[in-house]
């Protein structure tokens, strides 16, 4: 069953086409990634499809009605967690949930209830009176999350929740996003954290406003990768990078961290094809080259490459 | 209703954990009351002046010291002619020159009229209408000790005794004067600027940490969210209407001849087209830095300036004079002086207060519904 149907979706910005011809299906109670750069169109395609803004073009429906036609009853059947920060500082942590639980009707016994559950996946059970600007980032970003779907909305769309987070609150984070879809509640969320994108049963990749890319972690391994990658370690891989750029059988190269990845086409045979590129062009000492399985980053600078 | 009373709880909790701003609020305005109420009795206490005294006599010396005397002149020079009298104003030592000519004496004497002539520098109308006024008063009271005088002497009754005009003398006594007007006005000023102020920053500030596009993407509706922001600005300007005319009472000793509660009526009146211009700047303000810029300068400032606070709307050019027609300010200032003052009640004050409801439902409504077509 389909949660959100997306159907050529476009916004301009004047003369500026900051997303452009998108479509896209989400299925009920899975998590769906939006991946992209700073600047792809995240965010203005989630607006979008929670009727904050119109579309200049296209259409999409979310939990059944058209955004372009019935924002009002979307907004009946959605959660958002905006990419600023979505709560009141000047607020305690339970004064916070009982705004956003009330602007969603939820008053008396129901709100109790539903504060509770927020309480405790925000781990804060007993620190309700703290005020919201003092708790740490991680705290924070889940005590959003539990109040952006305080209501148990059948849609939740989280804008870039895990930036600016810490890696173990980022883990955190994405163990509560599963729980919640666990509970059949769809969630659509963005990130542009390649490797996050692990942890989604769909991808779509985004660049520059247009979908490059869509599909499951494993299918787009294997379908938009037909490369293999090469992993080199090496004393200045940057000047190693440059020289092997130039070479017919690297289609394109990128760093991880010490390393370089290089992404081989059919006229690559060995490895030696590798060294002695290095060799004869400079004196750079060669620790390791070796073929790895590729992960998903690989892919998307892939994508990328391509799409310039 | 009961999503508006969980908005209004939220904006009180939120005025409450800012203690800037509760200052803001409640202490500023009575400091600015006292202060202001203060300030409006200094505004002329020294005229500086200069004599041409081209009499030199017993008589045209006895006339200065009139002046000198008074308390509100002090004499700069004593100068020869007149290019030494336009020097002195031209440097801004003095506004004043009194001339007294030859034959002052004399003419008195004679009993003919005896002319005096009074040069003002007109570049600060109110400073100089003030002056004038005094120069009138002391003259009046001098011709009226002549005239004393040669009653006495000539033991004739002499009927035109009473002929100097009132109206003068209130320059005589012009502390409480100006208090006691000045005081209702600055009240409504400041009604205005706190409603203003709080209003205009109220939309923007919600835009500005991201709080509101979460808002607008609940089920809520935007009429919803801006009643829930108005109410507890409206509860505001009460409390402080009521502070500042506790001040005023209390402090100035100023009662309120007229209804209070009248009073109250038209201060709610009032804060309609304030709050409405709050919400206009709120709406189209990127950042709350501009949203004060905007307030200050593009709202307020004319606001003030057309009101007749500052000069008086008689003496605007009259293309400005039909602009203050749409002021708001102009008819509450109105208000506020007429119940204070004299007592005036809602049937007599019937045009502005019909002027204030239509002004308020306008502004109010027109920015309600740009507020509306800015969300979607
Ligand atoms: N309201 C707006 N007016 C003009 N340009 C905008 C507006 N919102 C976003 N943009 C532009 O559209 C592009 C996509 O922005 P956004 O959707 O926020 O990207 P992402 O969320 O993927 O980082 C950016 O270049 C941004 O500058
Ligand atoms: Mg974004």
């Amino acid at each position: 069953m389909l949660s959100i149907e997306v159907n050529s979706l476009s916004k301009k910005f004047g003369k500026f086409l900051a997303v452009d011809n998108v479509s896209f299906n989400v299925n009920k109670g899975e998590v769906f990634g939006f991946l992209g750069a700073n600047g792809a169109g995240k965010s203005t395609t989630i607006r979008m499809l929670c009727g904050i803004l119109e579309p200049t073009s296209g259409d999409a429906k979310v939990g059944g009605f058209s955004v372009m036609n019935e924002p009002d009853k979307v907004k009946q059947k959605i959660g958002y967690m905006s990419q600023k920060f979505s709560l009141y500082n000047d607020l305690t942590v339970e004064e916070n949930i009982n705004f956003y639980g009330g602007v969603y009707g939820l008053f008396g016994e129901k709100l109790n209830e539903r504060k509770k559950w927020v309480l405790k996946i925000s781990d804060l059970k007993g620190k309700e009176n703290l005020i919201t600007a003092s708790l740490p980032g991680g705290i924070k970003q889940r005590l959003a999350l539990g109040t952006a779907v305080i209501h148990n909305p059948a849609i939740v769309f989280l804008d870039e929740p895990t930036s600016g987070v810490d890696p173990i609150a980022r883990r955190q984070f994405w163990e509560l996003i599963n729980d919640i879809s666990d509970r059949g509640t769809t969630v659509l969320v963005t990130t542009h954290y390649l490797e996050e994108a692990e942890f989604c049963n769909n991808i779509i990749l985004i660049n520059a406003g247009k979908l490059i890319a869509h599909g499951t972690p494993a299918t787009l391994k294997k379908d938009y990768l037909k490369n293999k990658i090469i992993e080199i370690e090496c004393d200045d891989p940057v000047s190693a990078m440059n020289i092997l750029s130039k070479e017919p059988f690297v289609d394109d190269t990128s760093i991880f961290g010490n390393n370089i990845h290089l992404s081989v086409n059919e006229i690559y045979n060995s490895k030696t094809q590798i060294s002695d590129s290095i060799k004869t062009n400079n004196k750079i000492n060669i620790k390791r080259i070796d073929p790895i399985v590729p992960t998903l980053e690989d892919v998307f600078i892939h994508l990328l490459e391509k799409g310039k | 209703m009961r999503i508006i009373l969980n908005i209004i709880i939220k904006e009180f909790l939120q005025l409450k954990r800012d203690p800037k701003l509760f200052g803001v609020i409640f202490i500023a305005p009575i400091l600015q009351l006292i202060l202001l109420g203060y300030a409006a009795t200094m505004d002329v206490n020294t005229i500086h002046f200069s004599i041409l005294d081209r009499d030199k006599t017993t008589t045209s010396r006895q006339f200065i010291e009139k002046f000198t005397k008074s308390g509100y002149f002090t004499e700069e020079a004593n100068v020869n002619n007149y290019k030494e009298a336009e020097n002195l104003i031209d440097k801004g030592k003095t506004i004043l020159t009194l001339v007294i000519p030859k034959d002052f004496e004399k003419d008195i004497n004679r009993k003919l009229t005896a002319k005096v002539q009074a040069i003002f520098d007109g570049s600060n109308g109110n400073e100089t209408s003030i002056a004038a006024g005094y120069v009138q008063g002391i003259v009046a009271s001098y011709s009226n000790k002549l005239l004393l005088d040669v009653q006495n002497k000539s033991e004739k009754k002499i009927q035109n005794l009473s002929t100097i005009n009132p109206e003068i003398r209130i320059w005589y006594n012009p502390e409480l004067k100006t208090r006691k007007f000045m005081v209702p006005s600055i009240l409504g000023l400041l009604l205005m600027v706190i409603t203003i102020i709080l209003m205009s920053m109220a939309v923007v500030k919600e835009r500005e940490i991201g709080t509101l596009e979460q808002v607008i993407v609940t089920p809520i509706k935007p009429i919803q969210l801006i009643i829930g922001k108005l109410v507890p600005f409206i509860i505001v300007g009460f409390i402080d209407i009521i502070l500042v005319l506790s001040v005023m009472v209390f402090w100035f000793d100023i009662g309120i001849r007229g209804d209070f509660f009248f009073l109250l009526f038209s201060s709610l009146l009032f804060v309609l087209s304030t709050l409405g211009l709050g919400l206009l700047i709120s709406t189209i303000s990127k950042t709350q830095q501009q949203a004060m810029m905007v307030a200050q300068f593009a709202v307020m400032m004319p606001m003030i300036y057309l009101s007749g606070f500052t000069f008086p709307i008689e003496n605007m050019p009259q293309i400005i004079q039909y602009i203050t027609y749409l002021i708001p300010l102009r008819y509450f200032i109105t208000i506020l002086r007429s119940v204070i003052l004299k007592g005036t009640g809602f049937v007599e004050l019937l045009p502005q207060v019909g002027m204030l409801f239509f002004l308020g439902v306008v502004i109010l409504t027109a920015s309600i519904l740009n507020f509306r077509k800015r969300l979607n």
